[in-house]
């Protein structure tokens, strides 16, 4: 017999959503961090202004370092300061953060397990305009497989603040994705992030879906509109990626009967493939990946990009509706 | 300051033990890279005993010296001199490359064995060191850090960037000693990729830049007394010379880079090192 677990709704944000970069928080964040730990030490790589490091280097210009546009030569430094007793936050674009230091981070941070954090900020499509070679889609992937390093994709400001918070409280390298766009927050002000944990934003029983970072709000648009015909989603946030909660998967593979996750990320390697490689080992149910799949992006409005992609409330719920179609079949 | 006598006896004394054991090391692992530890045995025997403030007594203490092992591949010879200074013993050297050993076939950070960072991946070490340096002048220690590179190694772009900031923080407790063979494993570095003169490349990114004779023990330590001298600027030491130095039928060749000696060579080669 399948026991079900008491359940507990994380509080969230009541009223007209405000928008707010996840960027914005971070920024907020590490001034906070900064005021609490002289241990703290920020790098940049020639983009303050848009990762929102630039609040840090006004406040404590002496552990604040513009690494110029050499981002393996930052993750390097990073791995130094570490080295040292300083608790270090490394900061790009995803691309630039990941891309092109990806065996920096591997061999000089990782392998000696540095407290280095890496947030990276205009992760996936949403950087919009830029296009494909900014849309930074594969991050998940490449910093998921590294052993020992943490994976946060914070849903909004409150969420980005937290997991920024945790991470810092937490020995060891973290990669933290983090959004350009501001976004709806989602949470309140009492909600309470645990790296490891997933939240229950919404009940229901049948299909569970599965969502990080930005596709969090487009998870509950989805399971409004599934609401509206008598489908009852049940919506789960999964910021901590690596950790991730079993418990909560399971239960709710259980429960729901099929799973759907969504990301602005490619489908190969990221929130999917950590969610199904827990579902196929205790609870193989029917599944469905909403992100990319196996393609760039490209210019345009981000949110544009979004539905284009399939990646909003209604595409959502249309690969929702197929997914249960399968199930029932 | 020079040396003195029972200094330089000392040094010499440690760049054969050094090189002694690299081939014990080697061949017992019957894989490994032979060839640049023996080059570099005097330049690193010079830095270990004359100059590195790392000792069993200040092991833990935040503000020592530090140092990096950019070209990894070469960790035989300082596994060697960190025996030597007494953090790994004698026996425990032969287990080089085995299977559960802590001596792993390329260095792995171990706050027990004095091994301060992880390298095998040509590159990146330089970038850690400016770090460390970064921490320390932050800190107001008087750490300074030590990098070994090479010339093959100065191929990487990574080392550019690494000079580059260097230079532009004025890391003056930062001293790189680039062993110049002209020898990487392909073949001969000045046909494969040549890096031309590395002093003056250093030069130009804004270093207090040397070349020295890396078997003349008394010209590394003057260009390591002349870093300690420098206020403003990082220092680099371009050491010159002779893959496999020590062992006749090894010098020069790049086929002894990363090739280990049979027991019947390695006995050769000790018989040579023990005269």
């Amino acid at each position: 017999m399948l026991q079900t677990m008491a359940r507990e709704l994380a509080p969230l944000h009541q009223g007209e959503p405000t928008k707010t970069a996840t960027r914005e928080a971070y920024g907020n964040a590490l001034v906070e961090l900064g005021a609490e730990r002289p241990d703290v030490c920020v790098l940049d790589a020639d983009l303050s202004g848009s990762t929102k490091t630039k609040g840090f280097s006004q406040a404590y210009p002496e552990r604040f370092y513009n690494c110029g546009v050499a981002e393996a030569n930052m993750m390097g430094i990073a791995a130094g300061l570490a080295s040292m007793g300083k608790t270090v936050f490394a900061s790009s674009f995803a691309m630039f953060a990941t891309g092109k230091p990806w065996e920096q981070i591997r061999q000089s941070i990782a392998v000696p397990r540095f407290d280095v954090k890496i947030a990276a900020t205009h992760a996936g499509l949403t950087v919009g305009e830029d296009g494909k070679s900014h849309q930074m889609l594969e991050d998940i992937t490449l910093m998921r497989v590294i052993p020992g390093m943490r994976v946060l994709v914070p849903a909004d400001a409150v969420e980005a603040r937290l997991a920024i918070r945790a991470a810092a409280s937490e020995p060891g390298p973290f990669y933290v994705r983090l959004s350009r766009a501001a976004t709806p927050v989602v949470f309140s002000e009492d909600y309470e992030f645990k790296i490891g944990k997933g939240t229950l934003l919404r009940e229901g029983n049948d299909i569970a879906i599965v969502a990080c970072g930005i596709e969090v709000p487009m998870a509950l648009a989805a399971a409004e509109e599934l609401a509206a015909s008598g489908i009852e989603a049940r919506v789960i946030g999964m910021a901590s990626i690596k950790p991730i909660d079993k418990e909560i998967l399971i239960e709710a593979a259980h429960e729901c009967g099929c799973v759907m996750t969504a990301e602005e990320h490619q489908i190969r390697g990221g929130l999917g493939s950590a969610v199904a490689e827990v579902l196929a080992t205790n609870a193989p149910v029917p599944m469905a990946f909403c992100g990319m799949d196996d393609e760039f992006g490209q210019s345009g409005d981000a949110w544009d990009l979004v539905s284009h992609y399939g990646l909003d409330g209604p595409g959502l719920a249309a690969s929702a509706r197929k997914l249960l179609d399968s199930k029932l079949a | 300051m020079t040396l003195t006598d029972q200094q330089r006896e000392e040094i010499l004394g440690s760049a054969n033990t050094v090189r002694q054991d690299v081939i014990r090391m080697v061949n017992a692992a019957k894989c490994g890279h032979p060839g640049g530890p023996l080059g570099m045995a005097d330049f690193m025997a010079t830095l270990f005993h004359a100059h590195l403030r790392l000792n069993k007594e200040n092991l833990h203490a935040p503000d020592r010296d530090r140092f990096i092992l950019g070209n990894g591949h070469t960790c035989a010879g300082y596994y060697s001199l960190l025996s030597q200074k007494g953090f790994i013993p004698t026996e425990t050297l032969t287990e080089f490359r085995k299977f559960g050993s802590v001596l792993q076939g390329h260095p792995h950070r171990n706050a027990e064995l004095g091994i301060d960072m992880s390298t095998g991946s040509l590159g990146n070490g330089l970038s850690v060191g400016v770090g460390m340096a970064l921490a320390a002048k932050q800190n107001e220690w008087p750490t300074r850090v030590y990098v070994a590179s090479s010339d093959g190694e100065s191929q990487e772009g990574q080392i550019w960037e690494a000079a580059t900031a260097a230079a532009h923080y004025n890391l003056s407790n930062l001293t790189v000693l680039v062993d110049f063979n002209n020898i990487q494993i392909d073949g001969v570095m000045r046909e494969i990729m040549d890096v031309r003169d590395l002093c003056e490349k250093y030069t130009a990114f804004g270093w207090h830049a040397v070349d020295v004779d890396g078997h003349d023990v008394d010209a590394i330590d003057a260009a390591l007394c002349a870093a300690k001298d420098e206020t403003e600027r990082p220092s680099a030491i371009i050491c010159y010379t002779k893959i496999g130095k020590g062992v006749s039928f090894m010098e020069d060749k790049a086929g002894w880079h990363g090739v280990a000696p049979n027991d019947e060579q390695a006995k050769a080669a000790l018989a040579e090192l023990s005269v």
